[in-house]
């Protein structure tokens, strides 16, 4: 398969997650939808590593990874932190700012 | 196994199944991500987002990156999605979405951004000039793992230390985020057994299970005074009566008509009014009713020996 096809598969994935942060509203959703907005950059990554013929693409995916696992750890953390005090992970709810 | 790690850049797989390897992976990834958005429940939305991340691990070792394949299922779908699901039962496994629409047209406008989105990306990429994978065996790297190696620890060994400061920074935010302080001073020995008498139930609560007729943690404890508590069953099981749309005192009920058959006969021992001789009297005739109405008898006759 040449790695246009997974660039184009890369593609797609990033808007279903994309097209998932706009229109859910819970909180964990929405941050699943972003995980799959960065796999879907990986895929890219990989491909384009695979086109070049060097590693340098999958070291950049290898740090994707570490860095979308350090962003789930404090995210989730905020996530429980607004529950405890507003008992709703809808993202509808948090608007202490709003006005 | 070794065989696909020592591969290198690129994979020994056959060029014909790597094609319909691609296509069956791309079907199946794209529909469980098109899924996860539509999807209500939140559990379900992780269970399509594994099947993604499952089937972009296939990719990337059908791309030479078994390395990363494996850290996609190790790290990604076993320990970022897990984490998910953890905070998922914390908030609540029930957290549906609501379906309304909180902004009027968001959805229409949502889908109209995915479409720009996509076309504009396509278009961009479609004239970018993508070359075709260069052969297997070309690579200067001999093995993917030592190449991935050799690259984090020379080239990029400055970021990966910066990633060391990050994960160590996030591992204290969460700390801290998740910290609750305590706003009353600790519950002391003493003071748990105040309440305790304060609250008029010193005992614990009575364990479920009627035990003449039954031996569930479904059925309520009858307490001495003849009454059933609900106190006594788990709310788990309530619910699962609600869900399963069931009457949840379905069972007591039965039970209870059947102590109100068994009553009439236990009226013959009310006490120490009835003449001995007419309780000790069935006990020839047969043992299990001369139980029955002997035993509440006992504790009636007061301090009365048996002879």
């Amino acid at each position: 398969m040449s790695p246009a096809h997974y660039i184009f598969l890369s593609v797609i994935l990033f808007t279903i997650g994309a097209i998932g942060v706009l229109v859910r509203r819970n909180a964990i959703v929405i941050f699943m939808c972003i995980e799959l907005m960065l796999n879907a950059c990986n895929l890219a990554f990989v491909a384009f590593a695979r086109m070049h013929g060097n590693l340098d693409g999958q070291v950049v995916a290898f740090f994707v990874m570490v860095v979308a696992a350090a962003e789930v750890v404090v995210g989730l953390a905020i996530l429980m932190a607004i529950y405890r005090a507003r008992r709703s992970a809808s993202v509808d709810d948090a608007s202490l700012l709003k006005y | 196994m070794s065989h696909m790690l020592a591969a290198g850049g690129g994979t020994n797989l056959d060029a014909d199944y790597s094609v319909a390897f691609f296509w069956i992976l791309a079907v199946v990834a794209v529909g469980a991500g098109i899924a996860m958005v539509c999807v209500k429940q939140a559990v379900h939305c992780a269970l399509m987002l594994a099947v993604v991340m499952l089937c972009l691990a296939a990719m990337y070792a059908m791309q030479g990156a078994p390395f990363l394949a494996f850290v996609q299922v190790i790290v990604y779908t076993g320990a970022v999605l897990m984490l998910f699901l953890f905070v998922m039962m914390l908030i609540g496994v029930s957290s549906a979405d609501s379906l309304v629409e909180t902004i009027k047209g968001q959805r229409l406008f949502a889908g109209l951004a995915g479409i720009g989105l996509v076309a504009l990306l396509i278009v961009g990429i479609g004239h970018a000039a993508i070359g075709s994978a260069p052969k297997p065996g070309a690579l200067q790297q001999a093995d993917n793992l030592t190449g991935l190696a050799k690259l984090i620890f020379t080239t990029y060994v400055f970021p990966f230390e910066v990633t060391a400061a990050l994960l160590i920074t996030a591992a204290l935010g969460a700390m801290v985020l998740a910290h609750r302080e305590r706003t009353s001073p600790k519950p002391t020995q003493r003071d748990v057994a105040r309440r305790k008498i304060a609250s008029g139930q010193v005992a614990p609560e009575p364990p479920p299970g009627v035990y003449a007729l039954h031996d569930a943690v479904d059925m309520p404890a009858l307490l001495p005074d003849g009454t059933t508590t609900e106190r006594s069953v788990s709310r788990a099981m309530t619910q699962r009566d609600i869900d399963l749309r069931r009457d949840p005192r379905g069972e007591v009920s039965a039970d209870l008509e059947a102590g109100a058959k068994v009553a009439p006969e236990l009226q013959l021992s009310p006490g120490g009014a009835t003449p001995r001789s007419i309780i000790r009297a069935p006990r020839g005739a047969s043992d299990g009713r001369a139980n029955v109405s002997g035993t509440p008898s006992a504790p009636a006759n007061g301090g009365s020996e048996p002879e």
